[in-house]
């Protein structure tokens, strides 16, 4: 992931795919995300409440549909890959 | 390809892309102007290797430099890339410091063994450069020969199990009727497609009238885009076709000097890999290294600010096209704020039949066989003899100073 005034770029090396975070906020639930055990906490820490979150699972989502988010406890070996 | 997450309103990212970014998000990096080909419609006019081109060291300054900026990935090309006798030393060293490398060849190093190196590796990515889907097509413009070499590349790879290469096609006016057949050939090895617009530099220079695809075959092309959607990758090169109607996949921006940019062999530094042109310069990798010149030079800063489209900003299509290709304009001898030479709207036309065509800017340098690399040749007489590794003095090379230097080392 790399920084950037917008947000943030990332790149997978094995999809060699590239995707972008298209604000500030959503970079930093990415980032908060290993140190809360779910997503809604994680945007609950980032000050984005209920009614607010839906863009952001929706983005969130993406980024694990194309394999840049992965699972850290191996529930899904698909997503551990 | 690209994946857009976005999470509440926020300014259009094209707009943001066009005040440039910190650091490119990839960038063309041609490491000698050598070939074994002579391409006619070679962007670089490549040929002869030139003797001012990068050593190695100074290319792993350049992948340390990349590694700090974060660049996810270097385009690497020529060239034929491949005979650099460095070639694979460098490419593991950018690998091996985060810099993905996705290289241009025309196959001709890409036998089995090599396949099989690629195939191991998941940083490197290749890209096989073919201009016809039949023999006849291609080698009349990449040279007699060159469709077999390139295929035989290929079954290279695929036996190799490199999956998902890509093979690379200037669209020309003799080939858009076979991109059914390009399809074919990918999907035959397990490959994705890029085709890449025919641009007037280098030495296409010469052949881009007789070859940039008619007004017919570029709505022929759009279409046949539209249809195959985000499986063909196009290096956002064909954004000038907007006008037809929806936008192709992509950024649909001219990413020069904002988003992307070239390295040349020598370290020049231009604006995109069309524009080898003192006027697109914007400095050498040689000098204050790559950030400072990608940051603060003048040329780069400048192609970050507001542009102007001139009277393209009235069009109904300028949101998608932004006045389309800048290299396509300067290289045809059209102003940069007018329209694209091939405006889907019939205006670019209209301006190039306004044109002096022997007015056109040429590109600065020529590496084609055949013709000078270094401007006037000057006369030299050489007064010592050079030393050979087989002279018996031991001292052969050391002692200098005992004989007269040798003026202007040729």
């Amino acid at each position: 992931m790399r920084p950037e005034p917008f947000g943030a770029l990332l790149y997978h090396f094995g999809t060699r795919k590239l995707s972008f975070l298209k604000n500030t906020k959503i970079v930093e639930v990415v980032n908060s995300l290993d140190a809360h055990p779910d997503v809604r906490s994680a945007c609950r820490a980032a000050g984005i409440d209920d009614a607010g979150e839906a863009p952001y699972l929706h983005a969130l989502s993406v980024l694990v549909q194309s394999n840049m988010l992965v699972r850290q406890d191996g529930e899904d070996a698909k997503e551990e890959a | 390809m690209t994946t857009m997450s976005s999470a509440g309103p926020v300014p259009r990212l094209v707009e943001q892309f066009e005040l440039g970014l910190d650091a490119p998000i990839c960038l063309t990096w041609e490491l000698t102007y050598a070939c074994n080909l002579s391409c006619v419609h070679c962007l670089s006019s490549s040929g002869k290797r030139d003797p001012r081109e990068l050593t190695t060291r100074q290319c792993k300054d350049v992948i340390d430099e990349l590694e700090r900026m974060q660049v996810f990935y270097v385009n690497i090309g020529g060239g034929e890339p491949t005979v650099r006798s460095d070639f694979w030393e460098l490419v593991d060293y950018a690998t091996e410091h985060h810099v993905g490398v996705k290289f241009s060849t025309n196959g001709v190093r890409i036998d089995e063994a090599v396949a099989a190196k690629l195939a191991a590796s998941d940083y490197v990515d290749v890209q096989i450069s073919l201009d016809g889907a039949t023999a006849e097509v291609n080698d009349a413009v990449r040279g007699e020969g060159t469709f077999a070499t390139a295929m035989t590349a290929m079954e290279n790879l695929q036996a190799a199990g490199f999956e998902g290469f890509k093979i690379s096609v200037v669209c020309t006016r003799h080939n858009i009727d076979q991109l059914d057949a390009f399809q074919a050939i990918a999907d035959r090895f397990g490959a994705q497609l890029r085709l890449t617009r025919l641009r007037p530099s280098g030495r296409g220079a010469d052949v881009w009238d007789e070859l940039h695809p008619t007004a017919d075959q570029q709505r022929q092309l759009y279409t046949w885009l539209v249809a195959h959607g985000e499986q063909v990758l196009t290096g956002d090169s064909f954004f000038h076709l907007a006008g037809f109607g929806d936008p192709l996949p992509g950024l649909n921006l001219c990413g020069a000097g904002r988003v992307v940019c070239l390295i040349d062999p020598v370290g020049d530094v231009y604006a995109c890999p069309f524009t080898i042109h003192d006027e697109f310069l914007a400095g050498n990798v040689r000098d204050a290294g790559f950030a400072t010149v990608w940051r603060t030079s003048d040329l780069f800063l400048g192609l970050r600010e507001p542009q102007s489209g001139g009277a393209c900003e009235s069009c109904s299509a300028w949101d998608t096209c932004r006045g389309g290709c800048m290299a396509a304009k300067f290289f045809t001898g059209m102003p940069l704020d007018g329209p694209d030479p091939e405006c889907v709207k019939g205006h670019g036309e209209t301006a190039l039949a306004t044109v002096d065509p022997t007015a056109a800017p040429r590109p600065s340098g020529d590496h084609s066989k055949g013709v000078r690399t270094t401007g006037t040749r000057i006369p030299v007489t050489i007064r010592a003899r050079p030393d050979r590794s087989c002279d018996e003095s031991p001292l052969a090379g050391l002692d200098r100073s005992a004989t007269p230097t040798p003026v202007g080392a040729l």
